[in-house]
């Protein structure tokens, strides 16, 4: 199972060296990896549909209670053979469809990292995991929108794209923590699954919306729908792939999943019922008014997010059932849509279908393909979208509250989807040839295999729905709903409410296509909405953070040394002053004064030394009694039982001077710029802290908070470190690593003196 | 450096220069056990080098050393590092000390550790660091 | 001694703050150097001063005469010492090179440059 899910990022690796080494044929034989995994799925079927959750462990950061454990059940099995299904046409796909491009290894590269995320996020059961696939499948999605990177306007596109879904990432890290904690410290979806008091954590409500914000920016809920659309920047494949089959399902795949543990709320049921309902209408709306065949599927793609939010939120049985239903269907016909508008963009070199006509002749098997994927979209019998969406209005009518509401909108949406499935299987190919920019044929067979199959396979699914029900739905739907059900899928539901919605919803569709330009017309002139969008908001938000930026870096960042230096100080003054008022006795005691006289002239002659070296005006001066107080510190370390340190102290002392020789006079003598009231305030600030460091000296003498270690080290150094300088075997011995770091350090400096001197000399070259 | 061209001080130097790094050799060898070792040692050589930069030049400095002091700072840092090597192949931990006693005729048995090792290293870098800073300073000055 | 040293040490700080206040880089150089030496006399002093009990073992002993200074401190310091210059030269030739680039000595006056 690790294999089977990390084998995308192995592949990551080598794909690029296998598409240089293979040419033309790269895309068929890469193709071979998702479609072994699929196999390797298809195999867990048989013990899946049996209604069995499996859960596999393998410890990865055992400390922290993070493992690499998988947990495989209806649910991900279903979303795991949609991603290596439908993967594997969109493999070969791209082969086709990006033919001859340079950029394809590189293409291939995260096009696999993407699958291999988004498997580890379907089958994770670690929600820490969860959350890294969860996170990289956003990363993966930002290359691959902003694949054509030299473009600006692509690569704005792939930044919204990013900031919103990772900016719901952040929402949603939180949301699971406290999911977890809610569970009593579970951190595994299955323990979280079979927790009991959830309901009763107190931030309830806050994990909740935390969990949907993130959600909700995944899966382009409204009012975050609008990356969705401008992710179709991707080149086709990405699009097929991410935005219609996965990537945006991993937010569904969540509320999926976690819908056993939160399904009870009230809360919840509002929140998706409402959202999705709303998500659903909002994409139907913008698809209807869409005239580029990537982007009427993209609002479609949101109307079907909307819709499938909207059935978990319902969360009855027949509500859970028509979701499966309704994602399987969707992916089947959706991926197909998408790789065949790819194969019309391609051939005709336009994407506007109302500048294009009359390819049925032209490209018959992208017709008839587009004709049955379209009809299981619009959702006409006897394909499995049929199935689908009778299941979803019968959902909507057994709704607990809001039934009218959501009913009203699905009809509504349903009729524009109608509309624009005809739209889209009809509009280019009938009617009359029309010119484009490219001559039009029939597309290679690279890019037609996925379509003509998956679309196959929405026909086959509708006619004999006991299949899928059977292998897939049922054990997905018993995952879901938390407890199993019996599903049978079939084509005639009786002559029913929802038949009638459906019957009425294909008749005005059909009449809308009939007057869609005037509706076009009709929308043109209504772009004004466009301002008050979701989009504004979000261009309103970064400009925002911008500006949010730019004042606090001019107020925080003003470039001055002393500002810094002074807000530093106050700092350490005001913290560690307050501590030590508040948990020392005052006064502080001096403390016995037991020093001989040469220790205190010594002494005075070090503190003076300093003191006047800040004062006086003669740089020379300054230095020199810089050299007494430096040999003056040795003598103290002499003095009191440090002899290594005063060597070490005298030697510096004398590379410093040296130091100072060859560079120090160099620069301007001691000038003052000072005024002096800013003098007086900077000797306040110094004095502050000179205080507080003779205040805390003389609160922490005598003392002890815990036994030194040193005595040990004492105490080991003849007989283990076979040594009697004691200092020498603490450096060399006990703590060789901690010196081997400083003496990296020291080598770092010099290194960095000789670059900023060597450059120096290159600049007066030129 | 040849504005302190001093007869006086080039004397003293020739003298007191093999005087200072015998001295700083004696220092790191007993560094173990009386005060010294590899820091205090490198920088008693350090200084005793620029002591000569002072009194003669940069380029007569660069050759009186027996390598130049940016892959000697290099070479300090790959024996430290490498001295904390063959413990791994005891099964003890990096950088856990290791002692050979050797004898050597003549001078009676001496004791080779990867402590010892590990000073040399530290001596190497001392005084390749100092140096290689000293020494571009003045050369920038020429 | 630890009280004297106090105001040592206290002094020191206060010394060297108020030139890395001045907006003179030389004085900046010197309050650095002021910085780092107080800084290791800090710990020096709280690690608790001996008078002759160097941490050396005598041969043929297996621990010091008489008591001990604590050595761990002491081997921080001396590292410090020796990081301390490394750190401080390269501040030195910093501050000479943005001199050389910015001709300005005054720290206020380089504020809007980024070179």
């Amino acid at each position: 199972m690790l294999l089977a899910v990390l084998s995308g990022f192995i592949v990551c690796l080598l794909a690029p060296w296998l598409t240089r080494s293979l040419g033309d044929r790269a895309n068929w034989v890469l193709a071979l990896a998702p479609a072994a995994l699929f196999v390797y799925f298809l195999g867990w079927v048989p013990e899946i549909a049996q209604g069995e959750a499996i859960t596999i462990h393998y410890p990865w950061i055992p400390g922290l209670e993070i493992n690499m454990s998988f947990l495989v059940d209806g649910l991900s099995l279903l979303f795991a053979l949609l991603i290596s299904g439908i993967g594997t046409f969109i493999i070969i796909y791209a082969g086709g469809y990006l033919h001859g491009d340079e950029r394809l290894p590189r293409f291939y590269a995260i096009m696999f990292a993407f699958m291999g995320s988004m498997l580890g996020l379907v089958l994770s059961d670690n929600i820490i995991t969860m959350f890294v696939f969860w996170e990289l499948t956003s990363i993966t999605s930002y290359l691959l929108i902003g694949f054509n990177h030299e473009d600006r306007n692509v690569r704005w596109l792939a930044l919204q794209g990013l900031i919103v879904t990772v900016g719901g990432g952040l929402a949603l890290m939180a949301g699971l923590l406290m999911l977890a904690v809610a569970a009593g410290g579970e951190f595994t979806l299955s323990g979280i699954l079979a927790a009991d008091g959830i309901h009763e954590y107190p931030f309830f409500i806050g994990m909740l919306l935390a969990i949907l914000f993130g959600t909700f920016t995944k899966s382009a809920q409204v009012p975050f729908h609008f990356w969705l659309p401008n992710a179709m920047a991707a080149p086709t494949p990405v699009s097929a792939f991410l935005h219609s089959a996965t990537m945006v399902k991993a937010g569904v795949y969540l509320m999926a999943r976690l819908n056993p543990a939160l399904g009870e709320s009230e809360l919840w049921f509002y929140m998706l019922g409402i959202f999705g309902a709303l998500t659903m209408l909002t994409g139907s709306i913008m698809a209807l008014r869409s005239t580029g065949v990537k982007a009427i599927l993209a609002y479609t793609t949101i109307m079907a997010l909307g819709t499938l939010t909207m059935l978990i939120g319902i969360g009855t049985e027949g509500a859970i059932i028509a979701a499966m239903t309704f994602l399987l269907a969707h992916a089947l016909y959706k991926a197909a849509l998408f790789m065949l508008a790819g194969a019309l963009d391609h051939e005709t070199g336009t994407k506007d279908v109302t500048k294009m006509g009359g390819l049925r002749k032209l490209m018959p098997i992208t017709f008839i393909a587009a004709c049955v994927a379209a009809l299981s979209l619009a959702g006409l019998p006897p394909l499995f979208g049929f199935i689908a969406k009778e299941l979803m209005f019968e959902a909507v009518l057994e709704a607990d509250a809001l039934t009218t509401f959501l009913a009203i909108l699905a009809v509504l949406s349903a009729i524009m989807i109608v509309t624009m499935a005809a739209v889209f299987a009809l509009r280019p190919f009938l009617g009359e040839r029309k010119e484009t920019p490219k001559t039009p044929h029939e597309a290679p067979l690279s890019m037609l295999i996925g379509p003509v199959i998956l679309a196959t396979l929405s026909l086959i699914f509708g006619l004999a729905g006991f299949i899928p029900a059977a292998a897939l739905v049922q054990s997905a739907v018993g995952a879901v709903y938390g407890e199993p059900i019996a599903v049978e899928l079939y084509l005639w539901h009786g002559f029913n409410l929802p038949l009638m919605m459906s019957i009425a919803a294909v008749a005005l569709g059909l009449v809308l296509f009939w007057k869609w330009d005037a509706a076009l017309a009709l929308f043109k002139r209504l772009t004004f909405i466009d301002r008050f969008g979701a989009e504004r908001g979000y261009e309103r938000f970064m400009d925002a953070i911008v500006a949010v930026a730019e004042w606090q870096t001019r107020l925080l960042q003003n470039g001055s040394m002393s500002n810094y230096l002074i807000t530093i100080v106050l700092t350490i003054v005001g913290l560690t002053g307050w501590t030590l008022l508040v948990h020392t006795d005052t006064p502080i005691p001096l403390g016995v004064m037991d020093f001989n006289v040469y220790e205190a002239v010594i002494a005075a002659l070090v503190v003076a030394g300093a003191l006047f070296a800040s004062v006086t005006s003669s740089r020379l001066g300054a230095v020199a009694t810089l050299g007494i107080v430096g040999f003056g510190i040795a003598l103290i370390y002499v003095l009191f039982s440090a002899p290594d340190l005063g060597t070490t102290q005298i030697m510096v002392e004398t590379l410093t001077v040296i130091l100072l020789v060859l560079v120090l006079f160099r620069l301007p003598g001691f000038l003052n710029y000072s005024a002096p009231a800013t003098r007086i305030r900077d000797a306040v600030v110094a004095l502050s802290l000179g205080g507080l460091m003779t205040l805390l000296i003389l609160a922490v003498n005598d003392v002890t908070v815990t036994d030194p270690i040193s005595d040990t080290l004492v105490e080991w150094s003849e007989p283990e470190g076979h040594g009697r300088n004691i200092v020498n075997v603490i450096l060399v011995d006990f703590r060789a690593l901690d010196t081997l770091g400083e003496i990296f350090v020291i080598g770092l400096a010099a290194i960095g003196v000789y670059a900023m001197i060597r450059f120096r000399a290159e600049d007066k070259a030129k | 450096m040849n504005a302190m061209d001093s007869l006086i001080l080039r004397t003293a130097t020739r003298f007191l220069l093999p005087l200072l790094l015998i001295f700083s050799l004696f220092v790191l060898l007993r560094g173990h056990d009386e005060p010294g070792g590899g820091f205090i040692a490198g920088l008693i050589a350090a200084v005793a080098f620029s002591l000569y930069l002072f009194a003669f030049d940069a380029s007569g400095t660069r050759k009186l050393m027996w390598m130049d002091p940016r892959p000697m700072l290099g070479w300090g840092l790959f024996i430290a590092t490498l001295s904390g090597l063959p413990a791994l192949f005891q099964g003890k931990a990096f950088f856990a000390a290791l002692w050979w006693p050797v004898h050597v005729p003549g001078i009676g048995s001496v004791t080779l550790s990867t402590p010892l090792v590990f000073d040399i290293g530290v001596y190497m870098v001392v005084i390749g660091s100092v140096m290689a800073i000293v020494l571009a300073l003045a050369e920038a000055e020429e | 001694m630890e009280p004297l040293m106090a105001f040592v040490v206290g002094g020191m700080f206060a010394a060297s703050i108020y030139m890395m206040l001045r907006r003179s880089l030389v004085k900046l150089v010197i309050g650095l150097i002021l910085l780092s030496n107080a800084a290791n006399l800090l710990i020096f002093t709280v690690s608790g001063m001996h008078r002759g009990l160097p941490p050396l073992i005598a041969e043929g002993a297996l621990l010091p005469e008489g008591g001990w200074a604590d050595p761990l401190p002491q081997a921080l310091i001396l590292t410090a010492i020796v990081i301390g210059f490394g750190v401080l030269a390269f501040a030195v030739v910093l501050i000479h090179r943005a001199y050389e680039v910015v001709k300005e000595d005054d720290l206020d006056k380089m504020r809007s440059t980024d070179t």
